[in-house]
C-alpha cells in the first residue's frame, strides 16, 4: 500500500462517481455562495457556507485524488486563508473601535447605523466563511496526506 | 397533529439508529449510521421551525464529519476490538440506570416546547425581536442576533474552529506540508512548512 495514492484508489477510476461529482461539484459550491450572501434573507450564513464550500472541495478530492484538490486549492493558500477569515473578523471589530465605537459596533462604520450594521455583518460572515471552508478543507487534507504517507 | 406524528417516527428512528450504532462492531458501518443519525436529528429540528440549525447539523454533522471518520478509519483499523462479553455485573447496570433515571427527571424542571414563558423567550429574546428590524434591518433575525448582538461569541466560535485546524495541522500535518512524501522529512521540524 505504501505506493499507492488517493488519486489511484479504485474509488477514481467510477465513471458514474466521476460523473456526478463534476456535474454536482460546481452546483454545491454555487449553493455555497448562495448560502453566504443570502444569509441575511434565507437561513444560513458564513458558517454553514464555509462547511458546504468546503464539502464541494473535500468531495473533489475524494473523487479525483487529493493531490488535484491541493493543486486547485494550495494547502499554503488554505492556511493564510484560515488566518485571513479570523483576522478580518477581529479586523472589523478593531475598525469599530478606530471609528471611535466599541468592539463589534458595527454601526459606527457608516453614517447610517443600519448600513453600518449590513457592511460589518457581511465582512464578518465573508471572515467566518473563509475559516470554516480553509480549516474543513486542511483538517480533511491532513488526513487524507497521512494516509499516503 | 401530522407534526406529532412526526415527531415521534423521527424519535423512534432515532432510537433506533443509536441502539444499531452501539450493537454493530463494524465501525464503517457506524460511521454511516451515524450520518443518518445527523440527518434525522436536521429533520427533527427543521420540523422544530430551526432551520439554521438544521442546515448545520445536515453540513457538519451528516457530512463533514461523516467524511472525517471515514478518513481516520482508513488510518486506523475499521473492526471494534472485541471484547469478551462478562456477565453478572448488576453494578454497572445499576450505575447506568440511576444515571439515565436522574437525567430524565432532570428534564422534568424544562420549560415545556414552545412555551412562551420559558426563560429564553422571556429574557432578551423580545428585545431582539422588536429592535433588530429597525436597528439592524436584516430579514434573518438569526443572522442578526448571531453575527452583531452575539458577535462577540461568534468571534470566539470561528477562533475556536481556527484553533481546531491549527491543532490538527500541528499534530498531523507536517508530512502533506513538506512537497515530498518521505517519511523520515516529515518528522524534522524544519522550515519547509512555510515552502508553499
Amino acid at each position: 500500500m505504501g505506493e499507492s495514492t488517493v488519486g489511484a484508489s479504485p474509488v477514481t477510476n467510477q465513471p458514474v462517481l466521476r460523473v456526478t461529482a463534476k456535474v454536482l461539484i460546481p452546483l454545491i459550491m454555487l449553493f455555497a455562495l448562495y448560502v453566504q450572501f443570502h444569509g441575511d434573507f434565507s437561513p444560513g450564513g458564513g458558517f454553514q457556507a464555509g462547511v458546504i464550500f468546503g464539502s464541494a472541495v473535500i468531495l473533489y478530492g475524494l473523487v479525483f485524488g487529493e493531490q488535484r484538490a491541493a493543486r486547485a486549492l494550495p494547502p499554503g493558500l488554505l492556511r493564510w486563508l484560515a488566518c485571513g477569515g479570523l483576522l478580518l473578523y477581529g479586523g472589523v471589530g478593531l475598525a469599530c473601535i478606530a471609528s471611535g465605537g466599541a468592539f463589534l459596533e458595527y454601526g459606527i462604520l457608516t453614517e447610517n447605523p443600519v448600513d453600518g450594521q449590513h457592511l460589518g455583518i457581511l465582512l464578518v460572515e465573508v471572515g467566518v466563511g473563509l475559516t470554516v471552508t480553509s480549516v474543513m478543507v486542511t483538517i480533511f487534507s491532513v488526513f487524507a496526506g497521512r494516509r499516503q504517507a | 397533529m401530522i407534526e406529532h406524528l412526526l415527531v415521534v417516527v423521527l424519535l423512534a428512528f432515532l432510537a433506533a439508529t443509536a441502539i444499531a450504532v452501539i450493537r454493530l462492531s463494524n465501525l464503517y458501518a457506524a460511521v454511516m449510521l451515524f450520518g443518518i443519525y445527523s440527518l434525522l436529528s436536521a429533520s427533527l429540528f427543521l420540523v422544530m421551525d430551526a432551520p439554521d440549525v438544521a442546515f448545520t447539523e445536515a453540513a457538519v454533522g451528516a457530512g463533514i464529519a461523516t467524511v472525517l471518520m471515514l478518513t481516520t478509519l482508513s488510518l486506523a483499523s475499521d473492526r471494534e476490538n472485541e471484547k469478551p462479553l462478562r456477565r453478572g455485573q448488576p453494578l454497572k447496570l445499576v450505575v447506568v440506570a440511576v444515571t439515565g433515571l436522574a437525567l430524565a427527571w432532570g428534564t422534568l424542571d424544562l420549560p415545556g416546547y414552545g412555551d412562551p414563558d420559558a426563560p429564553a423567550h422571556s429574557h432578551v429574546a423580545p428585545r431582539y425581536i422588536e429592535d433588530s428590524p429597525r436597528a439592524i434591518g436584516i430579514d434573518n433575525m438569526v443572522t442578526s442576533i448571531l453575527a452583531s448582538y452575539r458577535g462577540f461569541d461568534t468571534l470566539g466560535e470561528v477562533a475556536v474552529i481556527f484553533t481546531a485546524g491549527l491543532g490538527v495541522m500541528l499534530l498531523l500535518g507536517r508530512t502533506i506540508s513538506s512537497g515530498s512524501r518521505s517519511k523520515s522529512g516529515g518528522r524534522k521540524h524544519g522550515g519547509s512548512k512555510s515552502g508553499d
